[in-house]
């Protein structure tokens, strides 16, 4: 498909959907299809066949439009009156409702009011704080296309930026808008993607030892993280299953960027449906001419493969996940050499998350300036949640970043429910940090998160109220990091595992003062010379939770009758290693 | 190309394909090191040799890091030192380390080190898992309760012998070296029963059938005299 | 030596499978790959892959989804195919959580721990389903129809405490109910059957 062909497609299907006269949103996102959805989408078309409005209205099964609690969602979209005047502006002339907590037997009541007042019973407001605060970069499509149909990614715009930077730009070109935009990676650290792009462009493929295997001819490689193994995160599997074209789109136009013909998108296999819109997706890209071998007529070919994970959360690590690729361990190793010098099979390899290469397309068509003017001094751009916790509206969000957590927690995410107290917002998953109220008023950005001992992380923001006992959240993460360490490294390894025994030993009030302070000198070791991120992140949840809440260890602490010595008996080992060193 | 740096202020030259390990050894420059055996790839993973460089917020692994120009590395902080420290507590407590009852008494690495970075005793729980003792090799035996998964076995299998008999199954902590698909050793269709595992092993973990503790030397030099014969056709003797 | 690898490792015996003490044929390895169908698909898996090393997770998944589990005979069907040594297929395969060496119960029941899930009481659900059915996580009841499994998050944490049953999600569950919507769908299996 060149962009004649690309511009026809888009131009017939916004024509077809201007004929219908209402357009209704299913939601069919993993929480909402877990609600049934799929049988209200099948409902909504028995009764608009019933009442002969079938070919004037569109039911679409679409992505996650965010405010899963109020699931399963159903928005219908309508022309006010007739025939949209050439020239009028759409949105005038439109008009939306959103239904929440639908249920296939409601699908008569709704169709009956497509014309008439909405559905009071169902109907929830459009103009609340969870909608009009958001910003949407990453999500504008999901809950507005069908994430199956290639067409409708197209008719909003989809692959324009790629066949943009195959014929007008060359790929310094590309890298410089990247740089200038200012995105940084969404996976959690936030290196600066163009400063990435450009490492890999220059990398040469030959200057470190390589093993591809036969049949693959690309000596670069870019790679999708979509490995999202932080508990209670969920944007990346929701872009994935919502708009999987646009990650396809980002990946091609990295590709052309750095010189690469082989991509790969790494997706746990716990997201099934994910990972079955996303090989939709290959096909139907490869089949517009749009993924494979000459792009849009140019020269450019890129091809596209999907991996499964297998449940190891340490693969979301960038030398662990290509470790897993080559089909081994999901093992990390040390850097340098980074990946983008020798990475997949020694090879320069490029390695974004989701969210970073969703993020590319808009950046392409709308400017660097643009993404720009988003956000903080620092970070640029907008950074997708999944809020999650007591917080009355669970779900997904997008806000700029700079915005506050007071913001993103009492008027996007409604406050705490059960009339409870707000204690802390944990981000950045195992390796973040609880932050606590009195923070609540400062920006969310790279900086300030860091500052604070948390990090940014993928994005996953979990609310506590005043009832979370916040050493058990800490010893519930140690016990994540230590079931989830890959055993390479000893600190790691062997510190995981001390570390949740003594706080196992203080919540069961058998721990000392003295043992708060060897569990501090292992927190400090363990993030200084574990291997991985890992093993560097490990600490931090309880690094946080000993600097605001430390009362709370202390308190168990001087309850406890345990003894001063919490060592092992000493005549084992070491009490006789000097006498043989002799 | 020549690269000039210093280690612990001592300005020494290097080759540009040298690690800081091997610039500090020959510049007589102790590093302690676990996973690094002379012969094999290193992996990085026992963090003994981590050092200071100026300019980077990270440790670096010296076995792993090669030298730049102008690099100022520090091996011998009292940070390092207490690191080391912890990381050898940490392996004493994780399996049963009881030297005294070990055949590799006196010639055991993990030994050494403690002694070495002045491990007097060990703050942490002793876990003391019930690992098994493998005896079904003719000539050789595991002991799981003294290994610290090193890797140096699965190393010095691959990539010395070839057989690639030996792996580590499981993660984390439970973790653990199995022959083939995890079958008693002297069951293993791969073995060869060459050895070069034995002379790998920094601990007592792999041992010699009937051996006594003075005669429990592992030569492990023989690796490294192997690879270089092999690959170099040196006889280093 | 090399004698003994090759005697041990192909598997092409051409004698017809010998009968054994109670009169029944055991299988060769040979017949008992021709015979099982669910072969085939871990073949095209691996052949989809060139038979090449880098393709290993994705057979050990095919061999997961194909017999629940895998066994011994399949993970050394699957080293020689891709020229593998054995114990790295055995390291890959006990590395990653989806794959289980055991047969699983007919049915599987997995609570999910993820963070959403824990602050909102997954434990609680997890120790009334382990109390109702005797069974611990990770094990599976004496009739063998259900396995207990836990995860490390769903991605459903809006629906948190959420648990799958056979693939089903079930979102907001309860301590006290959640014992009964298994039992209801165990029913439901069992008489549909």
């Amino acid at each position: 498909m060149n962009l004649e062909e690309l511009n026809a497609t888009a131009t017939s299907e916004r024509l077809a959907r201007m004929k219908k006269r209402h357009h209704m949103y299913v939601c069919v996102g993993t929480a909402c299809q877990a609600l049934n959805s799929e049988q209200i989408a099948k409902a909504l078309q028995a009764a608009l066949k019933q009442s002969g409005q079938s070919s004037e209205v569109e039911v679409k099964c679409v992505g996650c439009p965010g405010l899963c609690s109020l699931g399963p969602l159903v928005e219908i979209e309508s022309q006010i009156n007739g025939q949209v005047a050439p020239g009028a502006a759409e949105d005038e002339r439109r008009r939306s409702v959103l239904y929440q907590f639908v249920k296939p037997e409601d699908a008569g009541e709704i169709v009956a009011h497509l014309d008439g007042e909405p559905v009071k019973r169902l109907e929830t407001p459009l103009n609340q704080p969870f909608f009009t605060r958001q910003t949407k970069i990453v999500l504008e499509h999901c809950g507005k296309i069908d994430p199956e149909r290639i067409e409708d990614y197209i008719a909003v715009g989809g692959y324009q930026a790629l066949l943009k930077v195959l014929t007008e730009m060359t790929p310094q070109q590309v890298i410089d808008e990247i740089t200038r935009s200012g995105l940084r990676g969404r996976g959690g650290a936030g290196f600066p993607t163009g400063l990435k792009w450009g490492t890999v462009a220059k990398s040469d493929p030959s200057a470190y030892p390589t093993n591809v295997p036969e049949g693959i001819q690309s000596r670069k490689f870019v790679i999708c993280n979509g490995d999202e193994g932080d508990p209670g995160a969920f944007m990346d599997r929701s872009v994935m299953e919502g708009d999987p074209h646009r990650i396809l789109e980002g990946m091609a136009i990295a590709a052309y960027a750095v010189g690469a013909n082989q991509g790969f998108i790494y997706v746990r296999a716990e997201y099934p449906l994910a990972v079955k819109r996303l090989r939709t997706a290959i096909r139907q890209a490869q089949r517009a001419g749009l993924l494979g071998s000459g792009i849009g007529g140019t020269a450019f070919s890129f091809n596209v493969d999907i991996r499964l994970g297998a449940g190891a959360f340490v693969c979301g690590e960038e030398t662990a996940l290509m470790a897993s690729i080559e089909g081994g361990r999901g093992v990390p190793r040390p850097r340098p050499p980074f990946p983008a010098e020798s990475g997949l099979w020694g090879c320069p390899t490029l390695i974004n998350n989701v969210e970073t290469l969703a993020n590319v397309p808009p950046i392409i068509l709308k400017g660097a300036a643009w993404f720009a003017s988003i956000g903080t001094e620092k970070s640029k751009g907008t950074k997708v949640f999944a809020l999650t916790g007591q917080v009355t509206n669970t779900g997904l969000i997008e806000v700029p970043m700079g915005i506050s957590l007071r913001e993103i927690v009492f008027d996007i995410g409604g406050g705490i429910p059960g009339g409870r107290q707000f204690k802390a917002v944990q981000t950045g998953g195992p390796s973040g940090g609880c932050i606590p109220a009195q923070f609540l008023d400062m920006p969310v950005d790279y900086e300030s998160l860091a500052k604070v001992g948390s990090i940014m992380g993928s994005g996953g923001m979990i609310v506590m109220d005043d009832s979370t006992d916040m050493v058990e959240v800490a010893r519930f993460f140690m016990e994540f990091c230590m079931d989830e360490s890959c055993g390479k490294c000893i600190p790691c390894r062997a510190g995981t595992v001390q570390m949740y025994r003594i706080l196992t030993k203080i919540q069961e009030g058998r721990a000392t003062r003295r043992d708060i302070q060897i569990l501090e000198e292992l927190c400090d070791m363990v993030k200084h010379t574990s291997l991985c991120g890992l093993g560097q992140s490990a600490p931090n949840p309880v690094i946080s939770t000993l600097r605001y809440f430390r009362e709370e260890y202390e308190r168990k602490v001087n309850g406890a009758q345990g003894s001063e010595v919490s060592v092992g008996s000493e005549e084992w080992g070491v009490g006789k290693l000097t006498a043989h060193s002799a | 190309m020549p690269r000039t740096l210093t280690i612990n202020g001592q300005e020494i030259s290097a080759r540009s394909d040298q690690t800081i390990l091997e610039a500090a050894r020959d510049a007589r420059i102790p590093i302690p090191v676990l996973c690094h055996l002379d012969g094999l790839t290193d992996v990085g993973a026992c963090r003994m040799c981590l050092v200071e460089v100026a300019g980077s917020n990270k440790l670096l692994p010296a076995c792993t890091t090669r030298v730049q120009e102008g690099m100022e590395v520090r091996t011998d902080t009292e940070r390092l030192r207490a690191y080391r420290r912890q990381i050898i507590e940490l392996l004493f407590a994780e399996r049963n380390h009881v030297c005294a009852v070990c055949v590799a008494n006196g010639h055991c690495e993990l030994q050494n080190l403690g002694i070495e970075v002045g491990m007097e005793h060990v703050r942490y729980d002793y876990l003391f898992p019930k690992l098994g003792v493998d005896l079904s090799h003719e000539r050789f035996g595991m002991d799981h309760n003294r290994c610290i998964l090193c890797t140096r076995c699965v190393r010095a299998c691959d990539q010395l012998e070839g057989a690639h008999t030996i792996d580590v199954m499981g993660r984390g902590a439970k973790s653990l070296i199995i022959h083939d698909m995890n079958v008693p050793w002297g069951e293993s269709i791969t073995c060869t029963s060459c050895g070069k595992c034995v002379m790998a092993c920094p601990t007592g973990a792999l041992f010699k059938q009937g051996s006594t503790v003075a005669e429990m030397v592992h030569d492990a030099e023989k690796l490294a005299f192997l690879k270089a014969a092999r690959e170099r056709k040196v006889w280093n003797v | 030596m090399i004698s003994t690898i090759t005697k041990t490792m192909t598997s092409t015996p051409t004698a017809p499978g010998r009968p054994t003490g109670n009169g029944a044929v055991a299988a060769t390895p040979s017949d008992r790959l021709a015979g099982d169908k669910r072969y085939k698909i871990i073949e095209a898996t691996m052949r989809r892959y060139g038979y090449q090393g880098h393709g290993l997770i994705e057979a050990l998944h095919s061999a997961q989804e194909a017999f629940g589990y895998l066994d011994d005979f399949t993970l050394k069907h699957i080293s020689r195919t891709l020229h593998l040594p054995p114990s790295k297929v055995f390291g890959v395969a006990t590395f990653y959580n989806l794959f289980t060496l055991k047969p699983q119960g007919a049915h599987t029941c997995v609570v999910c721990l993820g963070t959403a899930c824990y602050i909102k009481g997954a434990r609680e659900v997890l120790a009334a389903i382990e109390g109702e059915y005797d069974v611990k996580a990770g094990g599976t009841t004496r009739d063998s129809q259900l396995s207990l499994l836990t995860a490390r998050c769903f991605g459903s944490c809006a629906l948190a405490p959420v648990i799958t049953f056979d693939g089903e999600t079930i979102g907001k569950v309860t301590p006290t109910a959640v014992a009964q919507q298994i039992a209801q769908r165990l029913a439901a299996v069992q008489q549909a059957r």
